[in-house]
């Protein structure tokens, strides 16, 4: 377990250097010098120059590289002040930690991914079960159909007619906003309802379908054939034998969703006008903020590796074939 | 899987299964009907009435982006003209400049509509919407889908450290957070062309876009193209064909990539609509296609400015991608069954 974690964490700090690496070599290609940018439209030569070595720009891109990947563990001086542990660098346009920005951010967001996937969890696995037992019959095709319609929404799309229902001609809900968890708890959760729903809506038709066919693939197996032959009751055998089977490619999936999960969360940020991580890249990409880029991008890629360990482990727990060594 | 009879077939080891090859014996496939894989493939899919409609849909979009330039003539607008500001239309649209008239002004002239503030044909945006989209999302789709079977097979074929290399290669990739680097890349590349004072013609918005789509798609495609020459290396016609001594190459072409093609096809059939989602996504906020482009994606940024007032802008491009995109589905799923009939829906 132990000699696990470690040897997927160390994993996990080789492709963020490498994506940062990535990151910062391909910003550098672009004939801009980030010094001008930085100081925007009528700016002096000394500015720039000055603006230049505050940001370090004036060192080789390998120094400002090696900088910027040790500030992350050990912290950096600025000219603003000190950059403690996690120091991402200097945001060239607004002046702040990057740091600070993220984690302003990154509540909403983890906020969405969590729940998105949590609610669609819950509903995409239960109906997937509950068509998968119903099997042929008019429940079955009734929620087969729909979650293959809902499946080709796009979150852009089904978001607007949403609020246009629920918030312009009814009423019924705000509009939604982000309330801090532990400033509100309830404001946080309606805040974030509809949001959840839209982005729920279309992984829970996937995972519905899915988890559906898997079931129906199980039910087939010949342990479970043999169970039903001995004699045991209906639900024993449907939830004992042919569930747990089915939660192993389940599992794998949602393993290979998490990427697309942050996706939905960015595209449900932008749908909804929450200002969350996506928004930050899509500043920090359009200003040509480096440090703000190199930022969310190991950021995010960080949450993925992260997350994807987390369902490695609940894979050894499913599956007592899989031993973690 | 198909079975490996068409690969047997064209390869050295044919005279050893003769009744079963259709295309050297033309005599005795009269007799006995010999079918080949794909003849099987399509039979199966011309009864699967789901498959059917659903490529026809599919074909339909296809011929009317396509056609695009064709319809509009006929049609007698076009998707850049203001025509709020055209003398021929005096009240398109009203003081609040939404359209005038129920349904975002759907009449005789303006089929699907007016765009509010501007006042241009929603009908021939959409036509060249899709156009753009549908495009890209082709070129992205071949790029990834040939990158991805070469990354596959080399890696498959050969195994080894060349094998373990290109896998964690793949896998370095699939850990980028695939979103947030499009939308971060995308001026990024834009700019290594393009110097940033300059005005980004649109091919080259188009280039960027594909580049960094293509950068992000192939690795799916890897992964199944070398499991499935992994459990192909090892059977006996391709031992048979190293054996009689066929170069890699050719065992490759002439044995592994036709019993390859059913998952590749399947596998590319999915992709497509996902890289349509991506690019509308892109220009949706506000990174890849801008003004005046038709684009469909941005169909749907200008719609969300505007859904307050004027829902009905939205709805045609929102129901025709879901059509789109749903049919599309059907397809893989009807052309994956009539390859392999074994998995039942």
């Amino acid at each position: 377990m132990l000699q696990f974690l470690i040897r997927r964490l160390s994993g996990a700090v080789v492709i963020m250097f490498l994506i940062g690496a990535f990151t910062f070599f391909l910003f550098y290609s672009i004939p801009q010098d980030f010094a001008e940018l930085a100081c925007g439209k009528n700016c002096s030569p000394e500015n720039i120059a000055v603006i230049r070595e505050n940001l370090g720009l004036d060192k080789p891109i390998t120094t400002q590289f090696w900088e910027f990947m040790t500030g992350i563990v050990t912290g950096r001086d600025f000219p603003q002040g000190h950059c403690s542990a996690p120091c991402l660098g200097v945001s060239f346009d607004s002046d702040q930690f990057v740091w600070d920005s993220i984690k302003d951010r990154f509540p909403l967001t983890l906020s969405l991914t969590v729940g998105g996937l949590v609610i669609f969890l819950l509903f995409g696995l239960g109906t997937g079960l509950l068509a998968a037992w119903k099997r042929g019959t008019v429940v079955d095709k009734l929620v087969s159909g729909s979650s293959m319609v809902l499946s080709s929404f796009q979150i852009y799309f089904l978001g607007p007619i949403v609020l246009s229902i629920l918030v312009y001609n009814t009423g019924w809900l705000d509009f939604p906003k982000y309330v801090d968890f532990t400033e509100n708890p309830a404001k946080w959760f309606m805040g974030m309802l509809i949001p959840w729903a839209v982005m729920a809506t279309i992984f829970t038709a996937q995972y519905t379908r899915m988890a559906r066919s898997t079931m129906i693939e199980q039910l087939q197996e010949e342990h479970v054939r043999t169970a039903r032959a001995k004699g045991m009751r209906q639900a024993y055998v449907f939830f004992r034998y042919a569930w747990r089977g089915s939660l192993i490619p389940i599992v794998t999936i949602i393993g290979m969703d998490l990427s697309a999960l942050l996706s939905g969360a960015v595209v449900t940020e932008f749908t909804f006008d929450l200002a969350g991580i996506g928004r930050l890249a899509v500043d920090g990409s359009l200003s040509k903020d480096l440090p703000l880029t190199m930022g969310v991008m190991l950021f995010g890629a960080f949450f993925i590796l992260i997350l994807n360990i987390i369902v490695d482990l609940a894979y050894a727990y499913i599956d007592p074939r899989v031993r973690l060594a | 899987m198909t079975s490996p009879t068409k690969a047997e077939g064209s390869g050295p080891s044919a005279a050893l299964d003769p009744e079963l090859d259709s295309n050297t014996e033309p005599a005795e496939a009269a007799k006995l009907e010999g079918r080949s894989p794909g003849q099987l493939m399509w039979q199966r899919f011309k009864r699967d009435r789901t498959g059917v409609v659903s490529a026809c849909v599919v074909i339909f979009f296809f011929v009317i982006a396509a056609l695009a330039p064709v319809i509009s003539a006929l049609y007698g607008k076009d998707p850049y003209t203001l025509y709020a500001q055209e003398p021929d239309y005096p009240f398109l649209l009203d003081d609040f400049a939404m359209p005038t008239g129920s349904l975002g002004g759907i009449s005789g002239d303006f089929w699907f509509g007016v765009e509010p503030k501007l006042g241009r044909d929603v009908f021939t945006m959409l036509l060249y919407g899709m156009r753009t989209s549908l495009f890209m999302a082709v070129v992205v789709t071949v790029f990834s889908v040939l990158t991805g079977v070469v990354i596959g097979m080399v890696s498959g074929y050969f195994g080894g450290k060349v094998d373990y290399w290109l896998g964690r290669i793949t896998d370095f990739f699939l850990a980028f957070p695939q979103q947030l680097f499009f939308i971060a890349f995308m001026p990024v590349v834009t700019a290594l062309f393009v110097s940033p004072t300059d005005e980004t013609p649109t091919y080259l918005r188009a280039m960027a876009i594909i580049l960094v789509m293509w950068f992000l798609g192939w690795m799916g495609m890897a992964r199944l193209v070398r499991s499935s020459v992994l459990s192909l290396r090892e059977r006996e016609f391709v031992e048979a064909a190293k054996v009689s001594g066929a170069s890699p190459a050719r065992i490759v072409r002439k044995e592994i990539l036709p019993n390859i093609v059913t998952p590749i096809l399947v596998q590319g059939t999915y992709m497509l609509p996902s890289s349509i989602l991506s690019i509308a996504f892109l220009s949706y906020v506000g990174v890849g296609f801008v003004e005046p482009t038709p684009d469909w994606g941005r169909m749907f940024a200008i719609g969300s400015e505007i859904y307050e007032q004027d829902p009905a802008f939205m709805f045609f491009p929102g129901v025709a991608m879901v059509i789109f995109v749903l049919t599309f589905n059907l397809l893989g799923d009807s052309v994956r069954d009539a390859f392999d009939p074994k998995t039942g829906r």
